[in-house]
Order: structure tokens, then sequence, then C-alpha cells
């Protein structure tokens, strides 16, 4: 049972928390520009990287707030996490994961 | 033939005696049942001077801290969340305790909501009070870590609570509060009562 | 009898009787059931699981692969150790040839779990544990110290000399002394089985096993410490190595230390003429031991010499000590009688063999948490290679095992000047030896499964190369052991074979639980009523007088239906339907979710997330709405009433609840947090009761006299406040049957007292309380979806027949770009109709396939093209046959068409129709 460290309540046990997917997936800002698969991308597609990665999570058992995390998806160990804007950086941003 | 009369009763007042019966049989824990009281949801912009404004009707100062609560007037402000407060009262109607809070709150962009009737309240007391709720609860409750004042939104057994840790007195007796949504509270209560078994006192 | 004197830690002056095998067997308190076996020179009728030769007890406790035991009394319970299971009076067993047997009768004692928080956890009450434990206590860290056995000391036998008194002085002094820390938790009979991410250990406590009376009325008969230690120290010890031999599976062949801990811990020798095969020192402790209390004894060194204290010890008590010699094998009826010793197989008379080939560190604690293990050759076992964040091994758990360097270093890195002192005493290296010549097929690596050298050879010579490959061929370590013995052997054997060294082909990954664990202590409180949360509403009790069954629906316990003496459901749900169609009904609907949507933004928020345009709405009015994912699909629906201008009540599915208040605060904070809008959950702040029929306005009319209930004031899609006694409700016209109906909302604290004034109210009128059964049927007939019913995640708000609910003003929402994608458009999509089978008799089961129909009324040869499922179906009053509603493809082309649907081997005709069947022209809901 991993802890997380919500960035209001502290550390809990990670049944309280959901996961919300990668971060800064931003919602298109004109969709019906999009072409079918450029909608399809959005909807259905995400980055699944080996390493750090930028993810969206809420503490849904406690003050259910989200917040950002980087999480190592080697060590399942949450390397950061933050208010959303600070964390949602693109996972090309952060430290390069060493195989 | 039912009961028709608009009186308030704890959702849970049919079980109260069987709380106090087997309070009477348990070594250093006490369940009981409390009276339900006026609540509002408060959401605000935590920066000043909303809190304060609010503050003045509601009879006291808002917590500042995460998961810590302060005493009103008559009533108890419990911080939520970074923008969100539960603040209840023992005097006062919901529905006045709503208008009066919403009002004070609206004019720095806040709402409250009245959830009177969205939680419930057991309370448990003693010296094992703590260790009755750790066999449910995964939060560290040591009293270093969950002292007077704080409160936390977490589980117990698989219910959502409210834990709010109020004083130990001079006996060494412990005193904490469970907010319960009413629809887990027989839930939550069949749990404490199974859980107490451990603490009856040898016959 | 093999009892003696002036050893053993039980209490003498007390009797036990236990049961093995139908023979009474009389033991001490503080004995294993195993040591009063070997007390009376018996052992459970044990037999191998596939070959079925018989077993014995082969060690003293967990690690022991054969001395299983199926318990009868005081509770069934298959396949536990004898050597772990404490000796009460009335204890029944008997023993397991093969598997075990699951009890038949329910378990009525009590489990339950405990959360524990400390600054660290010492795991093993051994000499290193106890110095480690007491090192913390003093520094005033809240120390958890958890130990599997009865009493705390670890494999010290109490020959030890620890800070010149015996060792077991000592160990009592610590234990005082941990007992006194207001900052100390120490539980002994607490095997730590798991651990975990972030300092987290789960640990079982066996709580009433040791007392007659089983405790069952208060204590727990288990618990799972679930422990959370900023640090945590693994002083779990060692399990000692066998040496694997030729016919290493008969009763009589133990491996020394447990001969040892038999006869210190429970005053039993094991054996009367003992020889001891050892490739290293500690075993020449136990010839000794066994020699001074009365046993006749040898050793055989495997190694070239036999080391120099030891042999003088020997010497000095007329023990045989031959170096550079192996035993090969072993001899008997069942027992054994005679060692096989040296390259001609000389029979040695003997009633025990011992074997010690070194000692396997258990740092299973360890390696859970993906600490790395690493070949030791001076050990010939895995211990742990590189230091891991948060946790210590300590002691032989590290491989260290002198007592004087275990106690030294147990102090940890402050360097404790007040660790006990032991004296070194001289140690020769432990020779390596895996097995000796003999047949492979009869010398046994792991006991328990009756897996030999022979399986191994056999899964490298099928081409695998890896241990985690060669142990699921051979299923070595996969029994109630998990290895402990067997492990490093196999891969021992396996390097061997493969011809290379074991340091590359490492070991199996340890992984939890440490010993088995009761799925009844695994599920702690969590079963029976307790198993999930049940969640009521303020009207629970009244349902429960009024003998209403109850329909699960998530958590919520939901009046389905409230038959009458003599009436089934199918009975009681007409009679409802009816009496809402022709009278008035009253339903519980506190359920349903509903969120408070507030600020100057919230038009703008439903407006992204509904379909259709909120905005629009009046105050006073009421919508309904549907959401969408970004898929274009149905997620959830309900309606939307205005309060204000920057104020809407949104009402949800019941089993959505939480998931779109979820969905709501996911878009407003990640997404658009600029939006001036708070949401807060009031589902169980509003309760709601749902009066239906043509006499509901009668009924709500007389209860809320301030109300103008006409049509013409009180509009249908409409709401208005009033109050009650001074209680502020509020009542809706909203209707999901089709009939004029009213949603009374008021605050949950008088909820009773409201349904009983409407029901008081109502009895002129045969008001009759109605459940989701009588729900589900009226909706459907008119063609009402449910969501998660009717649709299933695949479902547009197209392939229900909703497009009206989606807005075509609005330049974008939730799920609108999809609906143009090609896959949306597509004719041939599932769309929701009516199914009428044509018999007007035939209840088609919910979930049936739906084909094309044939003449014969036979279902064809396959392949048979699905044309779709029936998601609902019910007989209908108001119809008076049966319906159904169905998710068809290019359903609404196929209209007036029938099809068949294979129903108990036949295939029935169903005729696809409009989704409302009755009332299509809605005259009904005004009244």
């Amino acid at each position: 049972m991993q802890l997380i460290a919500c960035p209001w309540c502290g550390q809990r046990e990670e049944i309280e928390f959901s996961y919300g997917g990668q971060a800064a997936v931003a919602y298109p800002a004109d969709p019906a520009s999009l072409s079918d698969e450029q909608w399809a991308r959005f909807v259905f597609f995400r980055d699944n990287p080996k390493g750090p990665f930028a993810e969206r999570w809420v503490h849904s058992a406690g003050c259910r707030r989200w917040f950002g995390a980087v999480r190592d998806t080697r060590t399942y160990e949450f390397l950061s996490v933050g208010p959303l804007s600070a964390t949602t950086a693109r996972p090309s941003v952060l430290p390069e994961a060493t195989p | 033939m039912a009961d028709t009369s608009m009186l308030v009763r704890h959702p849970l007042e049919a079980r109260r005696t069987q709380l106090t019966e087997l309070s009477a049989e348990l070594d250093g824990v006490a369940l009981e049942l409390e009276t339900p009281v006026a609540a509002v949801d408060l959401r605000l912009d935590p920066a000043d001077p909303g809190p304060a404004a609010v503050a003045d009707v509601a009879g006291g100062p808002l917590p500042a801290q995460p998961d810590t609560w302060t005493e009103l007037v008559a009533g108890q402000a419990l911080r939520l969340g970074p923008d969100e407060w539960l603040l209840t009262s023992t005097a006062a109607r919901p529905e006045d305790w709503e208008f009066g809070l919403d009002e004070a709150a609206a004019e720095f962009g806040g709402t409250a909501v009245d959830v009177s009737a969205q939680r419930t309240t057991v309370r448990v007391r003693g010296a094992s009070a703590r260790r009755l709720l750790a066999s449910g609860c995964a939060i560290d409750l040591r009293p270093a870590s969950f002292p007077r004042g704080r409160c936390a939104q977490t589980l117990l057994g698989q219910a959502g609570v409210l834990l709010v840790a109020h004083g130990v007195d001079t006996r060494g007796d412990d005193d904490l509060q469970l907010f319960v949504r009413p629809s887990f509270a027989g839930y939550v209560v069949d749990w404490l009562v199974d859980a107490a078994q451990e603490f009856r006192r040898p016959t | 009898m093999s009892r003696i004197e002036g050893y053993g830690r039980i209490d003498r002056s007390r009797h036990v009787t236990v049961t093995v095998d139908g023979a009474a067997y009389t033991g001490h308190p503080g004995d294993s059931l195993a040591s009063v076996l070997l007390a009376h020179d018996a052992r459970p009728a044990n037999t191998g699981v596939k070959l079925g030769r018989p077993r014995g007890i082969g060690a003293s406790w967990t690690e022991d692969p054969t001395g299983l035991v199926q318990v009868e009394e005081p509770f069934p319970e298959p396949m536990l150790l004898a050597t772990t299971l404490e000796a009460t009076d009335g204890l029944v067993a008997r023993g397991v040839n093969g598997q075990g047997r699951l009890s038949e009768i329910p378990d009525l004692a009590r489990y339950d779990r405990l959360h524990t928080h400390g600054d660290v956890l010492v795991i093993g009450a051994g000499p290193a544990g106890l110095v480690a434990a007491r090192t913390a206590a003093r520094r005033g860290e809240d120390v958890v110290l958890v130990d599997d056995r009865p009493t705390a000391g670890g494999t010290l036998t109490g020959t030890e000399t620890i800070d010149g008194r015996p060792s077991l002085e000592v160990v009592d002094e610590i234990v005082a002394e941990l007992r006194a820390s207001p900052n100390v938790t120490h539980l002994q009979r607490t095997t730590a089985f798991g651990h975990y991410d972030d300092g987290f250990v789960l640990a079982l406590e066996r709580r009433t096993s040791h007392t007659d009376d089983g405790g069952l009325a208060r204590r727990s008969r288990q618990r799972v410490h679930r422990i959370r230690a900023g640090r945590i120290v693994v002083a779990a010890g060692a399990v000692e190595r066998p040496i694997v031999l030729e016919d290493n599976d008969r009763p009589g062949i133990m491996l020394a230390a447990s001969a040892r801990d038999f006869l210190h811990r429970y005053g039993v020798l094991a054996g009367r003429e003992v020889v001891v095969f050892t490739s290293d020192d500690a075993a020449y402790a136990a010839a000794v031991d066994l020699h001074d209390a009365g046993a006749t004894v040898q050793v055989l060194d495997a190694r070239p010499t036999a080391p120099a204290v030891w042999s003088r010890r020997c010497a000095d008590r007329g023990i045989a000590v031959t170096a550079n010699t192996h035993v090969h094998g072993t001899r008997g009826p069942d027992r054994i009688t005679a060692a096989l010793v040296g390259p001609e197989r000389r029979e040695v008379p003997c009633d025990l063999l011992l074997t010690s080939g070194g000692w396997n560190p258990t740092a299973h604690l360890f390696s859970h948490v993906g600490g790395r293990l690493a070949y030791d050759p001076s050990l010939g076992a895995f211990r742990p290679a590189a230091p891991r964040p948060g946790v210590e091994v300590i002691g032989a758990a590290d491989g260290t095992f002198g007592l004087a360097d275990i106690l030294r270093r147990a102090g940890g890195a402050g360097g404790a000047d007040d660790a006990p002192h032991a004296d070194d005493e001289p140690r020769d290296p432990t020779a390596v030896l895996w097995r000796t010549e003999g047949d492979p097929a009869r010398q046994f690596v792991d006991i328990q499964r009756d897996a030999t050298v022979a399986d191994i050879a056999r899964a490298v010579g099928a081409g695998m190369t890896s241990v985690e490959h060669v142990k699921r061929y051979t299923t070595i370590g996969t029994a109630h052991d998990q290895g402990k013995t067997s492990g490093v052997i196999a891969s021992g054997i396996t390097a061997e074979l493969l011809g290379l060294p074991v340091e590359d082909l490492g070991t199996t990954t340890f992984r939890p639980p440490y010993t088995p664990v009761a799925f009844a202590a695994l599920a702690g409180r969590e079963r029976g009523d307790l198993f999930d949360p049940v969640r009521t509403t303020p009207i629970h009790d009244w349902h429960v007088a009024a003998g209403a069954e109850f329909e699960d629906v998530g958590q919520w316990k939901r009046a389905g239906h409230y038959p009458h003496p003599g009436e089934n459901m199918t009975d009681a749900v007409l009679r409802e339907c009816a009496a809402v169609r022709t009278s008035v009904g009253i339903m519980d609907a506190s359920t349903l979710g509903k969120i408070d949507v507030r600020g100057p933004d919230a038009a703008v928020l439903l407006d992204r997330l509904y379909t259709n345009m909120m905005s629009s709405l009046k105050v006073g009015r009421v919508r309904y709405g549907v959401m969408c994912g970004n898929d274009g699909m149905v997620f959830d629906d309900g309606t939307v009433l205005r309060l204000a201008d920057d104020r809407f009540l949104v009402t949800t599915t019941t089993g959505n609840a939480a998931a779109v208040l979820d969905w709501m605060e996911e878009w407003l904070q990640t997404e658009w947090p600029e939006l001036r809008v708070r949401l807060t959950s009031v589902t169980e702040q509003w309760s709601i009761v749902a009066v239906a029929g043509p006499r509901s306005r009668d009924v709500v009319g007389a209860v809320f006299a301030d109300l103008d209930v006409s049509n013409g004031t009180f509009g249908f899609m409409t709401w208005q406040d009033t109050a009650l006694d001074g209680v502020p409700v509020r009542v809706a016209r909203i209707s999901f049957s089709g009939e004029l109906a009213f949603e009374v909302s008021v605050s949950a604290w008088y909820a009773a007292a409201v349904w009983a004034r409407l029901l008081e109210a109502g009895r002129a009128h045969g008001i009759t309380p109605y459940g989701t059964e009588t729900m589900h049927v009226l909706r459907a007939e008119k063609g009402y979806p449910i969501i998660g019913q009717d649709t299933d995640g695949t479902v547009s708000p197209h392939d229900l027949g909703m497009a009206w609910a989606v807005s075509k003003k609005k330049p974008d929402f939730v799920g609108r770009r999809s609906f143009s994608r090609a896959q949306n458009q597509d004719p041939r999509r599932k769309q929701l109709v009516s199914l009428l089978p044509t018999d007007a008799a035939t209840k088609l089961p919910e979930g049936s396939q739906i084909v094309r129909f044939a003449d014969d009324g036979r279902l064809p040869a396959p392949p048979v093209p699905m044309l779709g499922h029936v998601t609902s179906s019910y007989h209908s009053a108001a119809l008076d046959r049966p319906f159904a509603l169905a998710l068809v493809k290019g359903g609404r082309e196929r209209i007036g068409e029938v099809v068949g649907v294979p129903v108990a081997g036949e295939l029935v005709a169903a005729l696809i129709g409009e989704t409302v069947l009755v009332d299509p022209e809605g005259a009904r809901r005004d009244g």
C-alpha cells in the first residue's frame, strides 16, 4: 500500500486517490476544426513512457482536489507532487529516464 | 402508524440504547450518537479578507491550516480543503445558517450550501478510542500526529468519514468525533460495534 | 516417551490432551503439536502428495516441509504445520494424505485488522532484533517489535552465555524492559508476512490459538497488523539448509538445529540413536546437546577436516566424529533405521538422521520490496547485496552467524555501547554441498512437492535455464513452506546441471506471504454484513416494516417492490404499475445523486457538460439532460433545476452520483479552473419522494396546502418552493412514468415524516408504495432508457433516439465532436427500439441475443449473425403482455420487422417497434 502525498492533506494511502491519466492533455481549443484522426488521438491516445511521467491524480476520499504528479512508471515512485499548473509540464522537459 | 411529526432525530436514533448499553460493557470505549446540527459547506477564497468576514457571522475564526478545526461560539469550523470548510451550528436553523453565511461569503465570491442532513455524527470516547478507530483507519492516529484540533477526511473501513480530534480529559479519556454520510451511518456503527467487542470487559 | 527431565520451557505441572489420527496424546502448555507427537515417538499419518511415501516431521518451525496436519477441532483448517500449532486441550488433528479439506461449517470467529504507526519496526525477536529494538526504544523512538514464535529469543536455546549469564535470562530482561516502555509495541505469535512500499508491513497475529477457550466471544482469532514505520529492521534469522540425499524424505530425518530446538524448547529428544551429517559447524551443537540429553550420537562431516574445537568437545563426550564422509541414502520400513554411509553405502543404524548444509538467511522481507540478493559462496546462500533506503537487515538474516558478532552489530550504526556481549566462537567455513551421490529419482529437493533431482534434470533437459522456469516446471518451492529449505538447493542443483555458477543463475523471487495466511484473516471484518457498505435512505425503516423486497443499486438498498401476502414479484409489480397508471403511487427516490452547482459561470459549465442547452433554462423550470464522455457515448442522465441565475440543482442516476460529481469536478479543476463555479454534493441533504399517477395532484395538494398544484399554475417540468410546519420543501413536476407526477424534496431530516404525511393524504385514493422494479416497468413502457441497463458505454444519444436532447445551437460540449465521426454516423449502429414477442406471452430474458427470424422457428446452424440484444424486459399491466427494449443494429429502419430471439432452445418471434408503447401522445402527464 503505497503512500501518496496529497499537496493539501499530506501522505495518505493510495486507495484514497484516483488516477486521472496523463497530465497536460489539453481539451482542443476548437474540436470542430480537427480531423477525425486528430480528434481520435485526443480522445483515445496517451503516452506510455518508461520512466518519469506527468500525471493527474485526485484525492477522492479526502479533500477531492486534483493535483499533478510526476511518477516513475518503472518504480511507481512519486518524484514530485504539486498544483496542476506547476507539474503539468510535458514529460519531455522532465529528467531523462535512465533505461 | 408512522410518525408524521417533523422532529429532528439522529438517523440511527433507534440504536441509541444499544450503543449506550454496549458502552457500559466496554473498557475504555464509549459510543454515542450526537444531536444533529446545522451545517454548511463553505467555499471561499482563503486569501483575506473573506475568511475574516465570514468568521464574524460564523462566530469564530476559520481554521487556517489544512486538516484542522476551530471552535465557534456554538459549533465547529472544519477545514476540508484549500477553499472549503464545514461550518456547524448547534444554535441556528439550517436555512438561517445557510442564508447568513452565504450572504457573508457572497461578497467575496464565496458560497455556503446547506448540508445539515448530508452528514451525521458519532462520538467515540475513552482511553481506547484511538485504538478502536485504528482497526479501520489507516492514518496515523498517534496523539502526537493527530492531536486535538486536527481533523481528516479519510476512510473507516470502506466508508468515507471526517474524523475529528477533541481533547484528552483529566482521566486520560480520549474524545473523537466521526462525521459520516447518513446512508453509511448504519454500516459505520455496525462496524464500530463489531470492532468494540475486543474491548468488552471480562465477565 | 522421549520427554527429557530438566529440559524445555513447557509447563510440566499442567497437562493438555490432543488427538491425532484418532489417538490421544498428553502434552503440556508450551508444547507444539509436533513436540507432543515426538514426545510419544509418534508422527501424523502423512504421505507425500504424489508418490504416497510416508512423511514425518522434518524441522521444528515454519520451514518444515512435511509435518502438515488437517485440524478438525476447535475449527476445521486444512494443511497446518504441526510444528507451528500450539498444543491446546481438545485439539483434534489428523495427518494429511496429499491435500487438506476446507471447513464445511461457517467460521464464527472474528478476524480483524489494526493499523499501527511507528518510527521503527523490528521483525524478529532473536538476539539481533531484541537488541535493535531496545536500542531504538532507549532513543525514545516508537518501536514495534514482532516475532512469529510464542516467545522471544529466536534460536537461543539457553545454553549460550550473554554478559556472563544464561542467554535466556538476558532475553527475559530485555523483554521486560520493552514491555515497560510506553513507546514499544511488542507482539509475539506475530508473523511479518509481507513487506510493501513506503515502510508498510503486514503481520499476522495468532491471538487465540494458544488458549483453550478459543476466545471466540471477545478477541479476534487472528489479526492482520498493518504496520507503517519509518524504518524497517529485518532480524528474521536464518533457516538451516538440509543436504539432499537418496530417500531423504523418510520420517526420522530432520534438520540438526530443529532437533536441538525440540530438546531445549520442549524437552523432547527426537531420537535415541542419532547420526549427524553436516558440512557446517552449527550441527555439532546439536550433536553435543542430544548426547548430553541421553542419545547416542555420531557425526559425519562432509568437510575434509572436522572443526578442531568441536572435535575436542565431541571427543570429551565420546561422540565419534568422522570427517570427509557422505551419507548417500537411508534405509527403513518407513521411519529411518539406518543411514547409508560412504561410497560403499555402509549401513549405520539410527532412528534419527540430522542434516545440516549451512544456513539460508531469511531475507524474504528485504526481497519483497525489491531488495537485491546475491549469492555468497562462503555461505552457499543468498544474502542482501546492496542496502535499500529505510530497510536494515541484521543478524543471521544478513548472513552474520556468530552470536558475538550479531550482538555487536545489532546496536545499529549508532554503535550502542550498551549492547550485550558474548564471547567469540571459532567457526570453520561451511562447505557448500547441495547433494550427495545417489539415485536422482529418490533424492527429494522439495519434499512436500515430491519433487526430486530427477525432476530438475528433466526441466534442464527440456531446455529450461532460468530458476523461475524450473520452479514452475517442477513446482519446487510452491508448497506451504514456499521453498524455505528447498529453494536455494534447487538453484544450486540447477546450476550444477547447467554447468553454471550459482551466482549467475540467481534464486527465485520471494513474494509475500512469507508463511500461509488464511483468507479469513485477510478479509478481516469485511465479510457477512460488513463485506461491503450497505447504504440506506432515511425512509429505509418504513420500507422494511412494509415488507419491501430490496434491490441492490450500487451500495444502496432500494425498495424493489412491496409484495402482499401470497404475491410473487411479478404479481406485486403488476399491481403497483396498475396503481400508478390508474390512481397514485409513491416511491422513495432519495438515492438519486444531487449536486448543487453555484456561481456566476454555473450555466456555462452545464452547457459544456450536457448535450443540451442549460443556460436557456429559466429559473423555476426543470430540464432533462444527457451527459456524454469525450467519445460521444452517454455517460449519465438526469434532471436539472434552475434555482437562481447562478444556481442549479443537478440530479444524477443513483449508481453514478459519485462518478458524475467527480467528472464535473475534474473538468472544473483541471480544464476550466477559470470558471467561477462551485459544486457541492447534496445527495444525502435532500430526500426525494416521487408521487405519481392521475391522483398525485390531489395527494400533493392535500399535504402542501399553500401550493397551487393546478396545471395552469404548476406546469410540467417546473418546480416550486413551499413549507411544511415551517420546514422548507421543494416540489417539482417531473415524471419518469408518463403519468402526472410530482417529486417532493425535503431535508433528509424530515423525509420519513413527509413520506408518512403523503401516505396519509393518499389513503383515500389507495396510494400504493412502489419500488424500483415497478419504476423500471413504467419507464420502459414510455421508452425512457436506464443508463447502465439500456446503455453500456457504447451508446450515443442518437442511438437512444434522443437527438432532441442534443443541442444544435451550442458550438461545443463534451462529446459533440465525436458525434460527427464516421463511426457515429453509421446507420447500422445499434439503436434502441421496443420488442413485442408476437405470441404476447413470452417474457424475453434480458441479455438475449437477437437474430434474423427463421420461419421454422429454429435457430439456424452457426454462424448466426447477431442483430442486437434485449436490454430490458417486463410484463406490462398497461399493455397486458410482455414487452422489451432492445439495442438492434439499424433498429429504427427495422421498425415493423419481425426478428428472432432464442429462448430456451426455441426461436421466439418479436416485432420491432417504436420505444414508446404507452400513451405515445403524452396525454397523461398533465393528469
